[in-house]
């Protein structure tokens, strides 16, 4: 049943497959319903279903994330659209002090089913306000669930999987993702939140990643290919909950790691990744593990400072031969 | 309005209740029985006793973490109140959340919430799904003048207004911002004119008053149902105390306070009842002691409260089977 579509696709079927299952799944944020979405993820959706279930909201980030949550304790599943992760800070507050805690201060009493997609990363010039990537910040946070849909289906499934969460989900897509193309089964059944997936089987070194990274993990592989060393290449799909199986049995099998992270490395993903493998699988390293994450800076303007910000394929081939002596 | 005899005792005494369980608060506060932070209702109680007056029992609340007397006047019990503050397992948020943080789903009481103005958009979306789904109930936020500053405040007021939502906005207008007055922080005091400017009906009116706050609001509730559009009600009140337990009260002249004290709603509403010729009827001391029943029975609920064994710790941080 497979067939070729974009991730930007992927993402809307799965809004409209939800939409037209179950009524109380709406669509909110800026530009989400007459714009169609800043990156045309709701474009015709409006058409479809209506300006009461795909809502154009004003710039006011805090308040209608709140209103999602809001929604979501009043028996609703709402789906808020933040334009990019660098605005939801200004709803920072509602995500963490209300949607992250309302289920606890409450005793159990009040649980958040609310859905927040935003787009993440860099590597279109947009400078130091629009290319972060701030997903492991979110990832810090008990009563969160963090999502980096990497394939298309992923970017399909995850929208599904979290609408179904009783709890608030955190998707973070990619920017540069959203015109990839590849395949998508919309009747496989979906791979759970929390479980990391392999996307290629190697025995001499780990490669962790998420989102984008992925891809940039799998190029690298295939030229480590040709010097004869066989990564393996883990797609984590989840920053928490952390799958720390899939990581800790590749580590026993290949016994060294390198995690790509386009957060910056102080404080990061990748930074509490490395504190799990020295906690659960210190004895399993031939070798020290090692990073390759964004430079620390607020990424720049110019295209030969930005590429040289971000992690990218080279970078990562470079550490991993370094790593197996090859360099 | 139209007040008889029964619904007179009913306002007074619950008045009377708040203000009674509050001093056991400072005093269980003394002994250590209740910590982190309490913030005390005390001279404010008519608000919320008139507010929640004209709720209907489908009718959702958020407040602030100065909710002891909201959640009271809206039907959350005493002991599961006092339990909660003394942090046991029999609390309304399991000792999870306490003073600050009373939460009831029975009664649809969402809290006390600590950040400022943080529940408005939350009370935004409440009606936003009740609107959706065609159910015929309001939401009530209610929030001090402090929130006003907040870009929440604004946002909320913009929302709710734009998609016309069933949501009763009540300031409590208490001066003070913590240890800040209005007029130090505001270029606009009336509060309920900046209501106004986002097309919200609004008053200013007096919260001391029980039978004001109790008529504003049930005209309030009855203009939501009508007009389908939110209402603001700015109450002008004062809080007696200080704003915590920590505050020495050095921003506030003690005639300040003495002056307000002398509109106090209870003796206020004491006047206006004898100027009805209805305080006779009222038994004031039968009622304090149906009230003290009550709060001793309270605290000796909270004595005997369990504490929640420390492997539940991490429990509640995302649903359980039950949930999903």
């Amino acid at each position: 049943m497979d067939n070729i579509t974009t991730y930007r696709e992927a993402v809307k079927e799965a809004i409209r497959k939800a939409m037209r299952e179950d009524e109380r799944v709406f669509l909110m944020g800026e530009d989400v319903g007459h714009y169609g979405g800043c990156y045309a993820v709701s474009m015709g959706l409006l058409d479809e279903f209506g300006a009461e279930r795909i809502i154009d909201t004003p710039l006011s980030e805090s308040a209608f994330t709140g209103a999602g949550i809001g929604a979501a304790m009043n028996g609703m599943r709402p789906i808020v659209e933040i334009m990019t992760v660098n605005f939801s800070l200004l709803a920072l507050d509602q995500i963490m002090n209300n949607a992250a805690t309302l289920l606890h201060m409450s005793g159990g009493q009040f649980n958040v089913p609310l859905v927040i997609r935003m787009a993440t990363g860099g590597g279109k010039q947009l400078a130091a306000q629009h290319s972060h990537s701030l997903e492991g910040w979110f990832a810090h946070i008990p009563g969160l669930k963090v999502l980096t849909p990497a394939t298309i289906q992923d970017a399909y499934e995850m929208v599904g999987l979290a609408l179904a969460d009783p709890d608030p989900v955190l998707i973070f897509e990619n920017a540069l993702l959203y015109n990839s193309k590849g395949s998508l089964d919309v009747h496989a059944t979906p791979t759970p939140i929390g479980k990391a997936l392999i996307h290629k089987v190697g025995k001499d070194i780990t490669i962790v990643s998420y989102g984008i990274s992925l891809f940039k993990a799998l190029e690298a592989s295939k030229t480590l290919a040709e010097d004869g060393i066989d990564a393996e290449v883990i797609d984590l799909r989840s920053l928490r909950p952390l799958d720390d199986e899939t990581i800790m049995n590749s580590i026993k099998k290949t016994h060294k790691v390198i995690i790509v992270d386009e957060g910056w490395k102080s404080g990061s993903i990748s930074a509490e990744i490395m504190a799990r493998i020295n906690e659960q699988a210190f004895y399993e390293l031939d070798a020290p593990m090692e990073r390759v994450c964004t430079a620390e800076v607020p990424i720049p303007y110019a295209k030969h400072l930005e590429d040289a910000a971000l992690p990218n394929p080279e970078k990562i081939v470079a550490m991993a031969k370094k790593m197996m002596g090859k360099s | 309005m139209e007040l008889d005899l029964n619904k007179a005792k009913e306002f007074y005494k619950e008045m009377l209740l708040i203000r009674r369980f509050e001093e056991k608060c400072v005093e269980l506060y003394s002994n250590q029985k209740i910590r982190g932070f309490l913030h005390l209702y005390i001279g404010e109680e008519a608000i919320a006793v008139g507010v929640m007056s004209a709720l209907s029992q489908e009718d959702a609340v958020f407040a602030t973490y100065r909710e002891h007397g909201h959640a009271i006047a809206h039907g959350v019990s005493a002991k599961s109140m006092m339990a909660e503050m003394f942090g046991k397992m029999e609390g309304c948020s399991r000792g999870r959340g306490g003073s600050m943080h009373l939460f009831d789903g029975a009664t649809r009481f969402y809290g006390g919430s600590a950040i400022v103005a943080g529940a408005l958009p939350l009370a935004v979306g409440m009606a936003l799904a009740d609107k959706m789904m065609k159910r015929n109930r309001v939401t009530v936020c209610i929030f001090g003048d402090g929130a006003v500053a907040e870009g929440e405040f604004h946002e909320s007021l913009n929302l709710a207004a734009l998609w016309k939502l069933p949501v009763l906005f009540v300031c409590e207008n208490n001066r003070y911002a913590m240890g800040t007055a209005l007029k130090y922080t505001e270029s606009e005091t009336d509060i309920y004119k900046k209501a106004a400017s986002y097309k919200i009906s609004s008053k200013q009116i007096d919260g001391m008053s029980v039978m004001d706050v109790a008529q504003a609001a049930k005209e309030a509730i009855a203009s939501i149902h009508k007009e389908q559009a939110p209402m603001f009600l700015e109450c002008l009140t004062y809080r007696f105390r200080a704003h915590s337990m920590f505050d020495a009260e050095l921003y506030r002249q003690k005639s300040e306070v003495e002056e307000w004290k002398r509109k106090d709603p209870l003796t206020l509403f004491e006047n206006s009842l004898k100027d009805k010729n209805m305080w006779s009827e009222i038994d004031r001391a039968e009622m304090e002691d149906e009230i003290k029943n009550t709060i001793d029975e309270a605290v000796t609920f909270a004595e005997n409260g369990t504490l929640e064994p420390i492997e539940d710790l991490e429990r509640f941080v995302y649903s359980e089977a039950s949930h999903g």
